[in-house]
């Protein structure tokens, strides 16, 4: 079942964190697609996440999903630490505590995989930053879809490993400097 | 593999073989089916059809590996230390302690609990019934025997969790793996149980059921919740996976929220 709403799910590891929060600073206020953010970072340590960027957006709607929460608009959901996060087809949140994948959990492959699968052409799937090559199947697996991949440029990512994988497994994935990833966000309509 | 195809996997699954996956959270079963494919080298969708159908021995370990069965001792650190400071506590008002352990794997957070029981003087009147549906993650379980590469992460999380002997006590190391000692082994009952289809076999002053409900959808598990409920001392409690909530489900009325963050409940009455 592919839903007709539009998602966008940003991947990022090594490096990726200023250009989250840059994101996360200058997105609209009220902007309408949920996004879903996937970090690599330590488990068993709380998360300081939530807690960075209500200090700097106050307006922001941020959760850590639960298992079985329904995916809302105009919310920022961040994947909880050592799990993998699913997207279901009804538009809940499912949470996978198995294996992790290339020693990741989360991992980005894995929630992109599954949001290809629920929202096809109306998912936007971006990777930033990265010491490693996850996300690069997840991109691909979206494009497969028929939807967006984007890598953030190598050239300027702190940790260009992540993206230019990525980029080499998708010739059709879009190339944007962090700029670029927010304007190219900012102009996907809504609906 | 399409949403079709997983359908018609649960239903030959069911029809042939009587195993129920089919209230199983899709998106997260559908990982398993793909990840028992490739350890098996299963190639596509047709032979996989076709060697459930004719193949028992096959079935029997897809079942086995189907089921997630990653643990690790004192996940969630400060869920046992909340658990310590102010469950415990309570439970230690009652003369003897049941507590049910639902869906344990291969045993690391029953010994954990285990432990911190043994620390507060109250394992010796407590029974711990941990169960399973995977026998051969239960087995394992019984042996309590763990990897001992993973020890100096376990001790730090029970450092984290407020553990206040030395770790060592509780293990003796051998070569690659750790045994659990007797001390923190002998008021644990383990048992299989499946929470699709058992039923109350037990009253408890405290259920763990946590990591275990994710793999369920809400239909299952507003079911295993029910059963739960009626598992329950009145005042018993119910721990959950810190992502886990009952904020989507049809009992979250008939509990008491003790700690919203690392899931601890509470049964109303």
């Amino acid at each position: 079942m592919v839903t007709t709403k539009k998602i966008i799910a940003i991947g990022g590891s090594a490096g990726s964190l200023p250009v989250v929060l840059n994101i996360l600073q200058n997105i609209s206020p009220g902007f309408v697609i949920p996004i879903v953010i996937i970090l690599h970072r330590l488990k068993n340590a709380p998360s300081e996440m939530d807690k960075i960027v209500s200090i700097t957006r106050s307006d922001l709607k941020l959760r850590e999903p639960d298992d079985k929460e329904p995916v809302k608009p105009g919310y920022i959901y961040i994947a909880p630490a050592n799990y993998h996060l699913l997207l279901e087809a009804d538009g809940t949140f499912g949470l996978d505590y198995s294996e992790p994948v290339q020693y990741s959990r989360p991992s980005i492959d894995v929630t992109f995989e599954s949001i290809a699968a629920v929202y096809g052409p109306n998912a936007t799937a971006v990777v930033l930053s990265g010491a490693n090559n996850d996300g690069a199947e997840g991109i691909a697996r979206i494009i497969e879809k028929n939807g967006t991949g984007i890598a953030q440029d190598p050239l300027t990512s702190e940790y260009p490993v992540m993206p230019a994988a990525a980029i080499r497994k998708n010739p059709a994935a879009l190339v944007y400097a962090p700029p670029g990833i927010l304007n190219y966000l900012e102009e996907l309509s809504p609906a | 593999m399409t949403t079709a195809e997983l359908d018609e996997i649960i239903l030959l699954l069911k029809s042939e073989h009587g195993y129920d996956f089919s209230n199983y959270s899709a998106a997260s079963f559908k990982r398993r089916v793909q990840r028992v494919m490739s350890l098996h080298r299963v190639a596509n969708f047709y032979d996989l059809k076709y060697t459930i159908t004719n193949d028992k021995h096959f079935v029997a370990l897809f079942v086995q590996e189907i089921t997630v069965n990653v643990t690790e001792m004192f996940r969630d650190p400060n869920f046992f230390r909340k658990l310590k400071d102010s469950v415990l506590p309570v439970l230690a008002s009652y003369p003897s302690i049941k507590i049910w352990h639902a869906g344990c794997s291969t045993g690391e957070e029953v010994y954990s609990l285990a432990i911190l029981l043994q620390e507060m003087g109250l394992f010796e009147r407590t029974r711990i019934y941990a169960t399973d549906i995977n026998g051969a993650a239960l087995e394992k379980a019984r042996k309590g025997i763990v990897d001992v590469r993973l020890i100096k992460e376990y001790t730090q999380n029970y450092i984290k969790a407020g553990g206040s002997a030395d770790f060592s006590l509780y293990y003796t190391a051998r070569y690659d793996h750790a045994i659990m000692r007797k001390n923190v082994r002998e008021r644990i009952v383990f048992s299989q149980h499946n929470l699709v289809v058992d039923g109350v076999f037990n009253e408890f002053q405290l259920i763990c059921c946590r990591n275990v409900l994710i793999y369920f959808n809400r239909v299952l598990q507003n079911r295993v919740l029910q059963l739960f409920y009626n598992s329950l001392s009145p005042l018993g409690y119910l721990a959950l996976g810190i992502k886990e909530s009952l904020m989507f489900t049809d009992v979250k009325n008939k509990f008491e929220t003790i700690d919203n963050t690392n899931k601890i409940f509470r049964r109303q009455d």
